[in-house]
Formats: structure tokens, C-alpha cells, sequence
């Protein structure tokens, strides 16, 4: 560079910033001054931005149809707020309970979970959050469901404790006016369902939350459900729980102060106060071992109390055969292990096929390639045909052609080939689904091998067996390494196609020949569990994602070639 | 031509017909006799049969009918990896997967030869074609030329006795071309190969081959030396092809031993000498070279017939001139002249008169 460099004439020429940036060793520069990287990127921006408005409506619908689902599905594989939406007062009361004590969750625990459960009961959540947790704890649901009727008898003396004082004080004007700002009561009083849509939302008066802190809450809970049904607060008795919590409030109270506050309807609180104490409640524990004895079982408050977080790898354990119980990640039952068996069962049968759909699809695409042109159109047409069928249709024909009293068999019956009474089982099991998956897919193995055969010359068969090579060497050792390429990429595609496939193991694979995807297929759309089924989908795309590194470690991804 | 070939001929073509779909013919009746040694050039134009013939002695084609021998034996029912024939192809043919050495030692490996032997040899064959430090590249990083040295050296590598080379050249700049033609004529000699190679370009048919065959409408038109080929055409295709021709279509008048009269279709008389043509009254083509016009009246024999000519273009080539004339009604005449110090320039629109010798001027078939 230096001799080239004392060669050069230096004068007033226009590529003088040029040559200065090479001295300088700085930035190249343009002919104005500015430098060339940011001269170019102003050049280059408007081409940019059309190329970027071209490609918008594809790029917004991947993002709407694909990359959106896939972290909703990402994001639900590991979502699990529905314990501590439903039981927030449960799970933050559980935090000083430790299920390796063996006791019984103190009454606070208790209380909380009357108070949550008592709300949700209302709301119907409880026997969602129930089938939630029964993925973990079997029986859990009907705890929960028996629980949520029952739990409406927390309340009910002290009700109607205060009904015998004042026939009003239990109703819902009197606690509206007892709990709520004047204005509040006045406009959930005028409101009306058919005209205005959902009523106000609950304000409560300052005495009330000074006197009554924790009723005032559980009212809070009441009006907002009561709002969410589309009714009122004017209207809907209160929940038994609140009147519950308002006794005990009451009974902490000091009766001095009580005798200053007005009470539902008139009420006398300090009278009220005296008729709740002379009652005999039980304490809430009691009340719900009285409903259920399981809610003396620490098992049911460690699985609560194990699932409270927010996230949870639960899923994913249970993906692979895991469980995580109270005490920690525990194989489930040996009879309940499905999840490996169909993972592994998925990766050998996809492997199978791929294999299959190279061997019967490598000699057509070498026909295809090397037949005259109106030869190889029409064969190319036989090959496409079945994408012109319906994947439905090819399946089921499959299942004529292989049952036991099938086409197939009949024909070896006939022939001779096989008794009448040990007809072959061709369907219903694992060979079903690669028999009918290897037609199906064979298509995609074919067209990657053909477009990359096409570019191999003919003339490199010539030239090696001109070398003195045989027609089998010449073959393998010129030609086939040629064809690699093809067979990568069509591996891949096949592979990849088969691994996630639905409906053809789901129509021919009986019970030995169903795939992981079927078994997702049933958790989105029959037992409901979509967490269960996003972590299945979710391990599914990390394994395809495994697969392709490790692919593109031993063969290279450089090697896949779709066409010339 | 030799109509039967001589029992010690190296490559022998007996007969040889081809067809690929039963109704027509691309190679009618061929006959050909090579002695070892050769350079033997097989020129055509495209659908000649030039390169079905190759390919038939390649073994990639069988013969319809007629017989191929090699060395006195026929190779019809031997496969193409038995006959020990070098071959090299068009577009090269180099394995791409394979390095250029993985390439030479490939015909070796195939005869199961021991890998020092085996790299003896690559490196010998790569000095030859002076590529000798080239034998870790990939084909795809060599230039057209590169390759083309590869494959010829990998042509040449198991020693065969017969290379074949499919217009090897065809794909590369002139220049590049000239060097290749010389350096290829050179090591054939020098290794003492026979060779049959197969072009469309007739410059390369001249300066390389010691016998040149050249092919038309599945037949071989003349097969012979390249000089003979030029001076002396034997019929009207070759003397079309091979270098640049003025032609004239007319009638023979009179024959007088070596030379002929014939009266061009215009009504103009011309001298010729008779080498194709029937008889008194037949149709007759007469041709002759541009560098054998003679404006010179002062050069022309006594009593020779001569033509006017108007000049309508005059071309500086350079080494030569290049001018071009209405003759006898074709406005396509054209003669050459070398440019030496004394040499006239025709100014256009002069007219001049023209002859030429009467051994000059051949009257071929119609």
C-alpha cells in the first residue's frame, strides 16, 4: 500500500475528501463533507421505507395469526393467577402455615378462605379454580364445589340475629345506606338495568370504613359482584359472609363509640352487639370441617398453597410425568406416565417416516429429474395429485384400505399370503399411522430432492463413468453427494411436518399411534387444561428448535437446498 | 475417404448409423479410420452428428446399426467405464464436492490404485497442465480456464490411449482459448495421444488437429488435412464452411482438362477448375477465397476472363483490408488484401475489374 500510495498524485480533484479520509484514516467522507456511512443511509432510507410498507400487511399478519399466538401460548404454559385472583386473602394468610408441619391450617387460614371462597362462590369461580387444581390434587373439585355451598351458612345465625331486632336491618337499601356515600345510594337507587347498563360503582362513607374496616371490604366484594351481574346493590340481598364479618367486627368494638353510629335501618348496635354475643357460633375452622372432613388434610391446603404464585413450572412438569406436589417434583403414578412415552413415540414414528419418504421419494425425484420433459409433467402431476385432494379424504381412504377386512388384506387373503384368521393389524396402531403419514408427506420430500437433482448436470454421471467408475459408483460417489442437499431440506420439511401432525394419527393411530399433538389437541379441546397444553405445544417447538441446532451442527444448514 | 478401413487403425467406425427415434437418421452410414497418434478434429455445425458420433465412441450412446472398434476390437457391447477412454466435457464436468485432487484421484480410485502411487501420478498431471498447486481447491474457486486445465488433467491422468474432448473450449474468452488450443495440441503430441475432439469452430479445427472430419447432415463432407481442407474444398458445404468463400451459381459452358468455363446465372463467363461437377450443362457452384481475387489486371494470366466490379465498401482489419464489391449483380463479394506499404486502398464507388487464376476458382456441385 505505501508504494502505491507514493505513486499517487495528489491535486484539486473531485475525490479529494476521499483521498484525505484514507490519509486521515477516519471515516470516508462525501463529496459535501458529511460523512459517507450517514450520506448512504439517507440515500438508501426512502428505498427502506417502501420495501418496509411492501412488506407490512404480511408483517402485521404473522404478528396478529403467529407471533402473537405463540407468546399467548408461551405465556399460558406458565400463567397460574387464577389461585391467587380467586383466594387472595387464602394465599397471603397461608404464608406462615408450612405444609411439612403436618397440622392444620390455624382459623385465621380459615377465615381468610371463608371470606374468599364465600365470594367466589358467588361469583362461580370457585369450581373453575376447583378443576384447576384438581390437575394436581385429584378431588379437589368437588371439595370445592360441595365447600361453595356450604360456605353460604357462615352468617346465616347472626343474620338472623339481627332480623329479630329490626325486620329492615338485613336488607339491602339499609346496608347500601349503611355502607355507601349518600350519593351512591341515591344513584344505585335510581338505576336502572334496562337503561343504563351496569350500575355505579360501590363508594362507601368514611364512618363506615372507620367503624367497620374489613365489612366494608367484604361489601365492597358483594356490590362489585352484584354490579358484574348486571344487578344492583339496592336489589341483591347482602352475602351472608358480610353480615359474618360485620358480627365479628362488632364484637371487637367498643360499645361506647358503637351507641354514636346508626346501624342498617336504625338499627341499635350496641343492642346488636349483645344478641351476636349471646349466640353460639362456631369457630369457621369447625364450620368447614363440618361441610367436609378434607379440609382437615394438610395435602389440600399444601396443594393451594404450592400453586399460589403467580407463575408456576407445574405445566411443564406435568408435560414430562412430574408432579409437583406439597413436598416437592414427584414422578406421578407409573399408570399415569404418558407425556415421555408420547414425546419419544412422536420422535421415532416422525423419524420412521422421514426415513420412509427418502427411500420410496429419492428414485421418483430421479425419474422425475432425468425423464424426457412430457414424461416427467405427467408424472410431476401424479406426485401433486394429492395435494388436490382433501388430507381428510386420503386419510380415510387409508382406513378402507388397511382395516382387518380391508382391501389390503383381503387381497393377501386371496393370494394366499395370509390366512383368513391372521389378517395383519394395519391400522389402529403405530403402522397405520406411518403407512398413511408417509404417503401423505411424501410430496414434501419429493419436490426439495427433484428441484435439487434438476440442477445437477448429467454430464458429471458421464464424466465418471468415462473415469472408469461403475454405474453404482458413479451413483454414489458423484451423483448422490450432489443430492444431499435435497435430502436435507426435504428431511427437515418432513420431519418437521410429522412431528407436530393431528389428524392422520388421530384417524388411523388408534391408541399405539397417536402423537404428542393429539394429546394437545385434547387438552385445548376436551379436558380444557390449555396450560397443560401450551407447555406440551411449547416443549413440542423446543424440541423442533433442538432438533434444527443439532441438524445444523452435523450437516449444516448451508447444505439444505430448496432448488437450484 | 476411406470407404474400408485398414486392419491396424486405431478407432475405426464401420458403417456406423444412429437414430433416436426410428425415422430419422442422425448419423448416416459413417465411416472412419484413425491411426494411433492422431489429432483428429470432428467440425460441424450444431445437428450435424458430430457429437452423437462422440458419443458413441464414448460408449454414453449405442450405435443403431454398424460396428465401433478400438484397437481392432469392437466396443459396441462394452460399457462406457470399461473402455479406458478419457473424456472431456463442455461445461467441465469437475465433481464439485470434491477438491481438484479428490477430482484427478477419483479415475485412480476406481482402478483401486495405492494412494502414494495415487499421488504421484495427481502430481504429475498437475505439473502438466501447470496447476500444480491448485489440488486443495473446489472447483466453484477456480476460474473457467482453471477448470478446464483439471479437467483435461483429469482426462489424462489414468493414462488412456484415447481422449475424447467435447468442445472444451466453448465456454471461455478468445484469448484464453488460443493459449488452451496450443498447450492441448502440444501434450497430445508429446504424450502421444490420439484424440477425437469435436468443435463448431473452424479456426480451432485448423490449427489444432493433424486430420479434421468435417460433419454435415449426419455424414462426413471431407475428412482431411486442414491445408488440404482449405485449398482444396470438395464439395461446395466445405468450401462454405471453412474460411470465407465468394460463391457463384451458374452453368458449365465447356471443360478443357484442368479447367472449365461456366457462365454465371447473370449471363457473365468465368474460368474455374472443374473438381465437382458433372458435365457440359449442369448446375454448378463456383467458390473462391477472397485473398485469390486479383484486381491487378497485370497478374492475370493471357486471355483470362474477367469481371466488373463497383467498390461499395472498403474495411481496415488491421493486418488486412477488407473490401467489399457488387460483382455479377451479388452485392456480397468480398476480397482481402494484406496491408503492405505498396498496397492500393479501393476508394468506394471505383470500378475495378477482377480476376483470379483458374486453379483458384473452384466449380464444385450444385
Amino acid at each position: 500500500m505505501t508504494d502505491a500510495s507514493a505513486d499517487r498524485v495528489t491535486g484539486p480533484t473531485p475525490d479529494t475528501a476521499i483521498r484525505d479520509a484514507e490519509r486521515q484514516d477516519g471515516p470516508m467522507l462525501a463529496a459535501d463533507g458529511t460523512p459517507l456511512k450517514s450520506a448512504l443511509g439517507k440515500a438508501l432510507r426512502r428505498q427502506k421505507l417502501r420495501a418496509l410498507m411492501l412488506i407490512a400487511p404480511l408483517l402485521l399478519f404473522i404478528m396478529v395469526t403467529f407471533i402473537a399466538p405463540i407468546a399467548d401460548m408461551l405465556f399460558r404454559s406458565v400463567e397460574n393467577d387464577i389461585v391467587s385472583q380467586t383466594l387472595p386473602r387464602t394465599v397471603v394468610a397461608l404464608d406462615d402455615w408450612e405444609y411439612d408441619s403436618g397440622e392444620v391450617p390455624s382459623e385465621e387460614v380459615f377465615e381468610a378462605f371463608a371470606r374468599d371462597l364465600a365470594i367466589a362462590a358467588e361469583r362461580k369461580d370457585h369450581t373453575r379454580l376447583g378443576s384447576r387444581l384438581n390437575y394436581e390434587t385429584t378431588g379437589i373439585s368437588s371439595l370445592f364445589r360441595q365447600s361453595g355451598r356450604g360456605v353460604d351458612e357462615i352468617g346465616e345465625p347472626q343474620m338472623d340475629a339481627l332480623e329479630e331486632l329490626n325486620e329492615d336491618s338485613i336488607e339491602p337499601f339499609a346496608w347500601a345506606a349503611f355502607m355507601g356515600t349518600e350519593d351512591w345510594a341515591a344513584e344505585v337507587e335510581a338505576w336502572d338495568a334496562d337503561q343504563q347498563g351496569l350500575a355505579p360503582v360501590f363508594r362507601p362513607n368514611n364512618e363506615a370504613v372507620a367503624a367497620f374496616p374489613e365489612t366494608v371490604q367484604l361489601y365492597s366484594a358483594y356490590a362489585e359482584t352484584a354490579r358484574i351481574a348486571e344487578d344492583s346493590a339496592w336489589d341483591e340481598d347482602p352475602f351472608p359472609i358480610v353480615f359474618h364479618v360485620f358480627a365479628q367486627e362488632l364484637a371487637e368494638a367498643d360499645p361506647a363509640r358503637l351507641a354514636d353510629i346508626p346501624g342498617p335501618a336504625g338499627l341499635d348496635l350496641v343492642a346488636a352487639r349483645e344478641a351476636i354475643a349471646a349466640l353460639d357460633i362456631p369457630s369457621t375452622r369447625d364450620a368447614f370441617l363440618e361441610i367436609d372432613e378434607d379440609w382437615a388434610d394438610p395435602e389440600v391446603w399444601g396443594t393451594i398453597k404450592a400453586f399460589s404464585s403467580p407463575y408456576t413450572a407445574g405445566y411443564y412438569l406435568a408435560a414430562m410425568d412430574l408432579a409437583k406436589t406439597p413436598a416437592g417434583v414427584e414422578p406421578v403414578d407409573e399408570d399415569q406416565r404418558i407425556y415421555r412415552t408420547l414425546f419419544l413415540r412422536t420422535m421415532v414414528l416422525s423419524l420412521t417416516i422421514t426415513g420412509s419418504c427418502i427411500l420410496l421419494g429419492y428414485p421418483i425425484a430421479w425419474l422425475l429429474a432425468n425423464l424426457p420433459l412430457r414424461t416427467a409433467n405427467v408424472l410431476m402431476i401424479l406426485v401433486l395429485l394429492p395435494f388436490w385432494t382433501s388430507l381428510l379424504v386420503r386419510t380415510s381412504a387409508w382406513k378402507v384400505l388397511l382395516q382387518q377386512q380391508g382391501v389390503i388384506n383381503d387381497i393377501l387373503v386371496w393370494a394366499g399370503l395370509v390366512g383368513d384368521g391372521s389378517r395383519l393389524v394395519l391400522i389402529n396402531n403405530a403402522t397405520g399411522t406411518i403407512i398413511a403419514m408417509t404417503h401423505i408427506l411424501l410430496p414434501f420430500m419429493i419436490l426439495p430432492l427433484y428441484s435439487v437433482m434438476k440442477t445437477i448436470d448429467p454430464s458429471y454421471l458421464r464424466a465418471a463413468k468415462s473415469l472408469g467408475a461403475t454405474n453404482w459408483t458413479a451413483f454414489w460417489r458423484v451423483y448422490f453427494p450432489n443430492s444431499v442437499p435435497g435430502i436435507g431440506a426435504g428431511s427437515i420439511l418432513v420431519f418437521i411436518l410429522a412431528i407436530g401432525y393431528y389428524i392422520t394419527p388421530e384417524i388411523v393411530g388408534g391408541t399405539k399411534g397417536v402423537f404428542i399433538s393429539n394429546r394437545i389437541a385434547y387438552h385445548i379441546s376436551s379436558s380444557l387444561n390449555w396450560g397443560l397444553a401450551a407447555a406440551l405445544g411449547t416443549m413440542l417447538l423446543a424440541l423442533v428448535l433442538l432438533l434444527y441446532w443439532l441438524y445444523d451442527r452435523m450437516v449444516g444448514i448451508d447444505n439444505v437446498k430448496l432448488g437450484g | 475417404m476411406a470407404e474400408t478401413t485398414n486392419g491396424d487403425a486405431f478407432v475405426a467406425f464401420e458403417r456406423v448409423q444412429k437414430s433416436y427415434d426410428g425415422e430419422t437418421l442422425v448419423v448416416k452410414d459413417l465411416n472412419l479410420a484413425m491411426p494411433k497418434g492422431e489429432f483428429l478434429t470432428m467440425l460441424g455445425p450444431s445437428g450435424s452428428g458430430k457429437t452423437t458420433c462422440l458419443m458413441m465412441l464414448a460408449g454414453f450412446e449405442t450405435a443403431t446399426h454398424g460396428e465401433i472398434k478400438l484397437a481392432g476390437k469392437p466396443i459396441n457391447n462394452i460399457p462406457p467405464h470399461k473402455r479406458g477412454i478419457g473424456m472431456v466435457f463442455q461445461n467441465y464436468a469437475l465433481f464439485p464436492h470434491m477438491t481438484v485432487a479428490e477430482n484427478l484421484a477419483f479415475p485412480l480410485e476406481v482402478r483401486g490404485m495405492g494412494k502414494s502411487a495415487r499421488e504421484e501420478k495427481i502430481k504429475n498431471a498437475l505439473d502438466m497442465v501447470q496447476m500444480g498447486s491448485f489440488g486443495g481447491r473446489r472447483p466453484a474457486q477456480l476460474s473457467g480456464g482453471q477448470q478446464q486445465r483439471i479437467a483435461l488433467a483429469r482426462a489424462l491422468v489414468f493414462e488412456p490411449e484415447l481422449v475424447l474432448m467435447d468442445e472444451p473450449l466453448g465456454a471461455l474468452d478468445k484469448q484464453l482459448r488460443e493459449t488452451l488450443q496450443f498447450e492441448i495440441t502440444n501434450l497430445a503430441h508429446e504424450l502421444g495421444i490420439t484424440v477425437v475432439y469435436v468443435t463448431h469452430d473452424q479456426t480451432e479445427a485448423l490449427t489444432m488437429s493433424d486430420r479434421v472430419a468435417v460433419f454435415d447432415d449426419g455424414r462426413i463432407q471431407q475428412l482431411a488435412a486442414p491445408d488440404v481442407l482449405y485449398e482444396a474444398p470438395e464439395n461446395s458445404f466445405v468450401a462454405q464452411f471453412i474460411g470465407e468463400n465468394n460463391t457463384f451459381e451458374g452453368t458449365v459452358k465447356e471443360i478443357r482438362g484442368e479447367t472449365c468455363i461456366v457462365e454465371l446465372d447473370g449471363g457473365e463467363v468465368i474460368d474455374a477448375k472443374p473438381v465437382n461437377v458433372g458435365g457440359v450443362g449442369e448446375r454448378t457452384k463456383v467458390s473462391i477465397r477472397p485473398e485469390r481475387v486479383e484486381y491487378n489486371k497485370d497478374r492475370l494470366q493471357e486471355g483470362a476472363h474477367t469481371l466488373k466490379a463497383e467498390v461499395l465498401e472498403f474495411i481496415y482489419m488491421g493486418d488486412i483490408f477488407r473490401t467489399r464489391l457488387r460483382v455479377a449483380g451479388r452485392d456480397d463479394f468480398v476480397i482481402k488484401t494484406r496491408n503492405a506499404p505498396d498496397q492500393v486502398r479501393l476508394e468506394p464507388g471505383s470500378q475495378i475489374e477482377i480476376g483470379w487464376l483458374p486453379e483458384d476458382c473452384r466449380a464444385l456441385d450444385a
